[in-house]
Formats: structure tokens, sequence, C-alpha cells
């Protein structure tokens, strides 16, 4: 499913950071773990094709993606690739249920109305549908984002922190809801994070060292 | 879900500054179109009021004056001239056409025209109701006039002196409304026309009372004189006491032109005046007023061009995050850069048809009640094409204003915003 060799990055390339080599199975979760500056993010944005430029190789579902155009890389990206941040980065404009409709037509895929309320019931927002995004808790708001990343049937849902501002309880539910989101749509995935409550959840765990400058 | 609900749900979510960008628009575009619609029409009716119309010969006085009174019937008369003298430029064999008017009374603030069946000929007025005068009294009056002073067929009414309303009244006399007129949409429409020898019937009675001439009651008598003047056939050619306010003159060639106005003002009592030279003249000296309220209008547009840049500006800052989430949900930067020019566009879009609708609506509203408007016959509901330049001009104003804003959206570097730094 994502397998990673021989990658470095840097702006620089004094700076460059090495990243270990990675091979990830379908359906299989992975953790990302590292200090802050390790390089989590860095590694997370670029295997989700959000930041390009590397050397070496990164293949999502057997492409290589430094062999796409920028504007195939977006396409790919919107069907094959769902991403959760730490801020839910909800679009403030637009209703709940148009927050999840960008997400198909973005990519490029027919908007099903019914799809939007099958992932709305099985994260426990019915109802909610119509309501402005401003007026959810912060913990629906969160929902909705994880329900914007499997909308379109992602292979892989890359997560960046999604819980290092929550506490405990809310901590488990939403790692919960991902694994669970992830295993109904069959899909990958990989959560980058240095919140060590989240080591007993998922069991495959990729360690990034310190920055060797 | 498409580009435009995402872009006008943008819109909608900041409901002052959209509305602050659209109506500062809308009244730069209102001043533009009302100033098109006004300066267009009036430039219209005064051209056609003044077509076929060559030279206009009158007393001796200001000659703007002469035209504005005896084409566009809103001045005084600048004097009588003597029909003698009259006559003798109508004979002239470079006029093709010569047409008397006789001034002075007015009914309502309507001017009463003693003239020829060649003047409503000149205007090509059709009869809506009734006959043309033919009696002493008799009166044809324009359309607006039958409208707006309320008169039928048939009424009587007394005429005042001058042109204004509650001028001194001539009660010994009245007029008998004889006809109305279908409207012509010129000058015509406002005037009440009648022969010439009944404005000579009213202010004889006038000049009886204040300079005691009692011979001159001979001089409508309506047996056929010997040799008829060919202004009015009524009179002996040659009479050395009638008047007349002035003649209208067509050119049989364009050589009349160069001649007959040096002829007419070298005569120590006449002038000459060209419709076409003083009314361009005229709009000369008002151009300046319409080019200031103009400028003004594109200083409104400019402002509010800003103002949209400043607004899309700013909201894309807060808008970063949108962006790159977008990006990262497979949005291309190209759409990214139309969903902004999008924005733009579509705000001065809705400014500038706002505009469009309010300029119009003004008009509309002015010509319903003022009825100087209504004589003027400017209306709120011709469109020109010049609105279509108007409103493609705007949405390129918007397009400019989000050009800077959209590049900058094209440029997001997605990683970076996501990652928080």
């Amino acid at each position: 499913m994502i397998t990673v060799s021989n990658l470095s990055f840097g702006y620089t390339a004094a700076a460059a950071i090495r990243f270990p080599d990675i091979d990830v199975k379908p359906g299989e979760h992975c953790l990302l773990l590292g200090e802050s500056g390790s390089g989590k993010t860095t590694l997370l944005h670029l295997m989700g094709g959000l930041l390009r430029g590397y050397s070496g190789s990164i293949t999502l579902d057997n492409t290589e993606l430094s062999g796409l155009s920028e504007t195939a890389l977006d396409r790919f990206r919107g069907r094959h690739v769902g991403f959760v941040f730490q801020k839910n980065h909800l679009i403030s404009a637009l209703s709940v249920r148009k927050n999840l409709a960008m997400s198909p037509y973005l990519a490029g895929l027919a908007v099903e109305q019914q799809r939007i309320d099958e992932v709305l019931t099985t994260l426990g927002l019915e109802g909610k549908a119509d309501h402005k995004v401003t007026e959810l808790s912060h913990g629906q708001a969160q929902r909705v984002a994880i329900a914007r990343a499997v909308l379109n049937k992602p292979s892989i849902i890359f997560a960046d922190e999604p819980t290092s501002a929550l506490d405990d309880t809310n901590c488990d539910r939403v790692i919960r809801l991902l694994i669970e989101a992830a295993a109904q749509n069959n899909a990958t995935l990989i959560v980058a994070t240095h919140d060590q409550r989240l080591k007993s959840k998922i069991a495959r765990q990729i360690i990034l060292g310190h920055r060797t400058a | 879900m498409n580009l435009i609900t995402l872009v006008w749900n943008y819109l909608k979510a900041r409901p002052l500054n959209t509305a602050i960008n659209i109506v500062l628009l809308a009244l730069g575009i209102a001043v533009i179109t009302i100033l098109l619609l006004f300066n267009r029409q009036l430039e219209e009716k005064i051209t056609d009021n003044a077509r076929g119309i060559d030279l206009v010969v009158g007393a001796k006085g200001s000659p703007l004056q002469l035209i504005l009174c005896n084409i566009f019937h809103i001045d005084f008369p600048t004097g009588n001239i003597k029909l003698a003298e009259a006559e003798r430029i109508a004979r002239n064999r470079m006029v093709k056409k010569a047409i008397p008017l006789a001034l002075g009374d007015s009914y309502q603030a309507y001017r009463i025209v003693g003239t020829s069946h060649a003047y409503a000929e000149q205007y090509k007025a059709r009869l809506a109701q009734g006959g043309w005068w033919k009696k002493d009294l008799d009166v044809t009056i324009g359309a607006n006039v039958a409208r707006l002073a309320n008169l039928k067929t048939g009424d009587t009414f007394s005429s005042a002196h001058g042109l204004t309303d509650g001028g001194h009244e001539h009660d010994a006399h009245k007029f008998v409304v004889s006809g109305i007129m279908a409207p012509t949409n010129s000058v015509v429409d406002n005037l009440i026309l009648t022969s010439i020898e009944s404005v000579w019937l009213m202010h004889e009675e006038h000049g009886e009372e204040e300079e005691h001439h009692e011979d001159e009651h001979h001089d409508h008598e309506h047996a056929a004189p010997h040799k008829p003047s060919p202004l009015v056939p009524s009179i002996e050619a040659g009479d050395s006491v009638k008047e007349v306010t002035s003649v209208l003159i067509q050119y049989r060639s364009p050589m009349g032109a160069i001649q007959l106005p040096r002829m007419v003002n070298s005569q120590s009592s006449l002038q000459a005046a060209s419709p076409a030279f003083e009314t361009a003249r005229l709009f000369s000296i008002l151009g300046v007023g319409v080019d200031i309220v103009m400028g003004f209008a594109y200083v409104l547009i400019v402002i509010s061009g800003l103002s949209i840049f400043i607004a899309l500006y700013n909201s894309l800052k807060e808008r970063r995050y949108d962006m790159a989430i977008m990006r990262s949900m497979g949005a291309s930067r190209v759409k990214l850069l139309v969903s902004i020019l999008l924005e733009g566009g579509l705000l001065t879009l809705l400014g500038s048809v706002l505009g469009l609708a309010l300029g119009h609506g003004v008009l509309m509203l002015l010509a319903g009640m003022v009825e100087e408007t209504q004589k003027a016959g400017i209306t709120g509901m011709v469109f020109y094409t010049q609105e279509w330049i108007i409103l493609a001009g705007s949405l390129f104003l918007g397009l400019l204003c989000a050009l800077i804003p959209a590049v900058q959206a094209y440029r997001t570097d997605i990683s970076r915003v996501l990652a928080g730094n």
C-alpha cells in the first residue's frame, strides 16, 4: 500500500532529513512517533502528496508520487487519500453537508447525498447535516473532519496529531472512531503523533529520530 | 456543489462586507447610467427637434437664446422682426422652406405658437382627434399639453402673457381646442399651435389698450389680398406693420449655409443662428458639469474596486487554511485561482446589475414625479448598447481586483500552511 525507500527531503541539501524505509500493507495501521521537529509532519505531507521535491521513492497504491504532475497529484490525492489534521479546518462559510460535499466535488467525483448521510450517521452526526460548522462543538467538528476524510472511500487516511489537544476521554473516542472509520472503508490509517497515549491503540509503530543537521 | 455555490457561500458569510462592496460599485454605476441615459436622450431630443431646420432668423440678441426660444421653446423671444423683412429672407432663392413663428403667450406654461401648418408637418405631427386650426382662435394642442393640462377638443381657455404660469391674462378672447395631436416625441408635444393671425388678434387687443392703434383692423380681413405674403397668406405682401418673432429656414442647397447667415446678419435688425452650431456650443458648456459628475462616478468606482481588492486580500488571509484544505482534498491550483476570480467577478457583476437597475429606476421615478422630465420626453425605459460596455467593464474591474489575491491563492504552499508555520 505504502512503500517508502531511500527518502530524504530538505529545502537545502545541508538541512535535508533522511527518513527510514517504510512498507505498510493494505488495511494495516501504523503510528509515526517522534518529538516535535523530528519530521513527522514532513513525512506525512510527503507521503500524502502535499509536499513535493523529495529524493528517493514514495509509492502509494502502486503509484510513484514523483512521477505525477502537479494536477495529476491533486487528483490522485483527492481520490485515494484522506486527511485529518490537529485543527479541524472546516470551511466556516459552509454548512456541514456542503463541507462534506466539497470532498467529492474537489476530487472530481459525483456528490452523493446518500453517502454523506450514511457517513454522518456512522459518526453519530445524524441531524447535524444542515447546521453551520460554527454551531458545532469541538468534538462534533472533529467528527465532521473525520467524516470528510473518509467520504471518498480513500485507501489511505493520514492523521496529523489528531488527539494531542484532547483530554483522555476524547482522545480515546477520536482514535477509536478513526480506526473504525478506516476499517469500514478498508483504508490504511497512518497517524503521526507525539501523543504517548496512542501507543497502546496501534501496534505497528515507526519512531523517527532527531533531526541530523 | 460547485464553485459558484462555494463563492456565493463565502460572500454570504460576510454579508456587511459584501453589501458595502456591492452598494459602493452600484452607486458609481448608477450615476454613470443616469448620466448616459439623460445625456443621450437629451442629445437625441435636441437633434430631433432641430432636424430639418438649418437656420433661425429673428431679432438681434443672443444667438443661443434665439435657438432656445424658437426651436426648443424654453426661452423668451429676443424681440420681433417686421414681417416684410422676414418675407425678403423667405423669398431668397437659397431658401427651400420658411416657416414663420409668432410667440408671446402661453397657457399653464405651455407655449402658444402662432405658425403655419408647415410647422406641424416639419415635425411629422399627426392628429389624434379633432382637426387642425382653421379659424382665428382655433388651436391644435400637443399630446403632453392635452394630458398634463387636461384639455379636450372643444375646451376653451384664455392665454397668459409670457412663458410662465400666472402672467397677465388676455381675458378678452378665448382659444378653442379644435384638435389634439398624437405624440411625436418632439417639442411639438408641449406646444399649443395656432395661426399667426390668432396671436396677432390676441395682442392687438393689448396694443389698442396701451397704444391706441386703431387703424389695424383691416389687416386680418379675410378677403384675399392682391399679392399674398409668402409667410402669412392672409396678409398683403410687404405689410409694413405686422411683426413675427422668427422664421425657421431650410436651405435649398448647402450653399445656403455659406451665404445666407452672412446676408441676414449684415442687416441691422436681423440675426441668423444655426441650431446645429448653437446646440453644439450649449453641449460644450453643459459638458463641463457632466464631466465633473462623471469624474466623481469614476472615483466611486475606483474606490469600490479598491474596496473589493482589500476585502478579497484580507479574506484570503483568513482563508489560507481553507485553501490548503481544499488543495488537500484534490482541488487544483487553477481551481482556487478561478474561485477567487469568480468571487471578484460575481461581486462586481452584482454591483453593476444593481447599479444599472438603480440608474433606470431613478430616471423612471424622476419621469413619474417631475413634470419637466416628462415634457422633455426623458424616460428610464430605454436601454443603450453602452450599458453592455458598463457591464463588461465592471466585470473586468472585478477580475482585475481579484487578480493579485487569486495569484496568491494559486501559490498557496499547502504543506507549510497545514504544518502551521
